[in-house]
């Protein structure tokens, strides 16, 4: 949810800007999609811990510190995901005919408004797996969060960290059933989304 | 202020002539202007520029008392606030939207009763009863141009911009689709602005031509002025079409037309009802010219006249007549030392029926 929220108008911005410097916000965009988990964990917790103004602004207003809580992982999630989310809906956007925007903007339709009555309905598959991608991929993360998280039971346990304890703890036949659940998701959140992209059931109508 | 659009803009591009188009027209109740040249002459950034989807580097527009553009300025209206119809080449029509959907979907401000009174009136207006559930992609290429348009007048514009209507459509379609076109303007009582390269078209839609070329406006007037007195060898060679002359069919046979123009009758190629007005064209390299009648050809058309101008023309001679309504002929030099034409020479002209183009005009 919070990913369609900031990956929606980042990657409005990326396919619509004109900005010479355009390249230098997309790449750091991309950057998760290299980066080592840990590298990306560590900045992250450095950014968001009491020493640094982004963290101390938000203990100011919440009482509270964002490393180690749910709240950090979310941030961090999101900044981990957001390639995930923000590719297929810069594609999705990409292929909208600028023609139907500009008819769109002609007929005195503001350009928030034809972003949701015209680019997004015309770019459901785009934007589904964007969304879908992205949740899958943060189900399951594991540097990232091992780094900014911690790992603490009902707090910020996340499924793989899970597995990977289970592991430490030799307890093979629990981190096999989680393993197992793991992979069934993803397997099953991918044919979702190739299945829908070769319009397999033609819910959505043909362009 | 008067009521008038005036335009005045710079825009340059990497690899291709600038564009620095002068404009001003008066508009009056249903003026149709054409922007007609050849394409690359900078008629369509001219267009989205009214439209306020193209931001030319220095300039000024101004539609009547509001001022949508001024660089110097800093002034820029959005295309949103500007109250225009604009209709692209493709028509780019919602997929995702029914043809009722379309033309509603400029009408959000209205209520729910109006807007469906809206869309009603468009639909019986542009004919489009019994599509309105249908989506764009299953409609014909006259349709969906019915639709285009009815979209960019539901939401009552003050200006209609059309780029290149008909260019879309296949030639018998374009052709019937001229005469439906002109008409519907007609009814609309709007103001626009049309942009084409096709000369049939500029005569058929247009009050007023503005003839642009290498990204300048070079002339502007009636089409029957642009198109029998190009201000200079430019407008000429763009236009192409050098006798354009009103007239009205008076028999219709076999698919070819007979009309008369000032008494003089003419055959060309048929399609229009008897008694209606057209405009009765003819290229210059389509007249042949003959010293005294040899007899039969197959031309349908054989003109008694007298030269009335001679107009050296690189390697060929215009050859102005006088056969009861003035024709320009194109011959060569050879040709017209060979048959003796000077001022005053009697000659007779020939042009065969397929060459005497006549369009559809209003009254």
């Amino acid at each position: 949810m919070a990913l369609l929220v900031i990956g929606l108008p980042i990657a409005y911005w990326l396919t619509f800007s004109k900005w010479r410097w355009k390249f230098l916000v997309e790449s750091i965009v991309a950057l998760p999609l290299v980066l080592p988990p840990t590298v990306l964990g560590f900045y992250i917790l450095v950014a968001i811990g009491p020493h640094s103004p982004i963290g101390r602004l938000y203990t100011d207003i919440v009482g509270q510190t964002l490393p180690f809580s749910f709240q950090g992982l979310l941030v961090a999630s999101i900044l981990y995901s957001l390639p995930f989310a923000v590719q297929p809906f810069a594609t999705a956007f990409d292929q909208v005919d600028r023609n139907l925007i500009e008819a769109s903007w002609t007929l005195g339709l503001s350009k928030a408004k034809t972003f949701f009555k015209l680019i997004i309905p015309l770019s459901t598959a785009g934007v589904i797996t964007g969304a879908v991608l992205s949740f899958a991929h943060t189900l399951g993360e594991f540097g990232v969060v091992l780094m900014v998280g911690g790992n603490i039971e009902g707090v910020t346990r996340t499924v793989s960290i899970d597995i990977y304890d289970d592991v430490q703890a030799l307890n093979y036949s629990a981190a096999a059933n989680t393993a197992l659940f793991l992979l069934v998701v993803s397997y099953a959140v991918l044919l979702f989304i190739y299945a829908m992209n070769r319009k397999v059931w033609a819910v959505w109508p043909q362009k | 202020m008067a009521a008038e659009v005036a335009i005045e803009i710079t825009k340059t591009f990497p690899a291709r002539a600038c564009i620095s188009a002068e404009l001003k027209y008066e508009l009056q109740q249903a003026t149709a202007l054409v922007l007609f040249g050849p394409s690359g002459s900078g008629k369509t950034t001219v267009l989205r520029s009214i439209a306020g989807l193209e931001w030319p580097e220095r300039g000024r527009i101004r539609f009547i008392s509001r001022t949508w553009l001024d660089t110097a300025a800093g002034i820029r209206v959005a295309p949103q606030d500007r109250q225009i119809g604009y209709m692209a080449q493709d028509y780019a029509l919602f997929p995702t939207h029914t043809v009722a959907g379309n033309i509603a979907y400029g009408l959000s401000a209205l209520t729910a009763a109006e807007r469906n009174r809206r869309v009603d009136e468009m639909v019986e207006l542009f004919q489009l009863r019994g599509l309105e559930t249908s989506k764009p992609r299953e409609l014909s290429g006259g349709q969906q141009q019915r639709v285009a348009l009815a979209r960019a007048v539901a939401p009552r514009p003050q200006l209609l911009l059309l780029d290149e209507p008909l260019s879309a459509l296949d030639i018998p379609t374009r052709m019937q689709l001229r005469g439906e076109l002109r008409t519907l303007l007609k009814r609309l009582a709007l103001p626009s602005i049309i942009v084409t390269h096709d000369w049939a078209e500029t005569l058929s839609l247009g009050d007023l031509v503005a003839v642009m070329g290498e990204g300048q406006v070079i002339q502007v007037g009636s089409p029957q002025e642009v198109f029998c007195r190009p201000a200079n060898a430019t407008v000429a060679q763009i236009v192409g079409v050098e006798t354009v002359i009103e007239g009205h069919v008076i028999e219709e046979a076999d698919g070819l037309a007979t009309v008369r123009v000032n008494g003089t009758l003419l055959k060309g190629l048929g399609g229009y009802a008897i008694g209606s007005p057209v405009f009765v064209c003819v290229r210059a390299e389509d007249v042949v010219l003959e010293q005294g009648s040899t007899g039969l050809t197959s031309a349908r058309n054989h003109l008694n006249g007298k030269v009335i101008g001679i107009i050296p023309h690189g390697v060929m001679v215009h050859v102005k007549i006088d056969c009861g309504f003035p024709l320009v002929a194109m011959v060569t030099r050879g040709a017209q030392q060979e048959l003796g034409i000077e001022l005053g020479s009697p000659v007779v002209a020939i042009i065969k029926a397929g060459a005497v183009h006549l369009v559809a005009r209003m009254e």
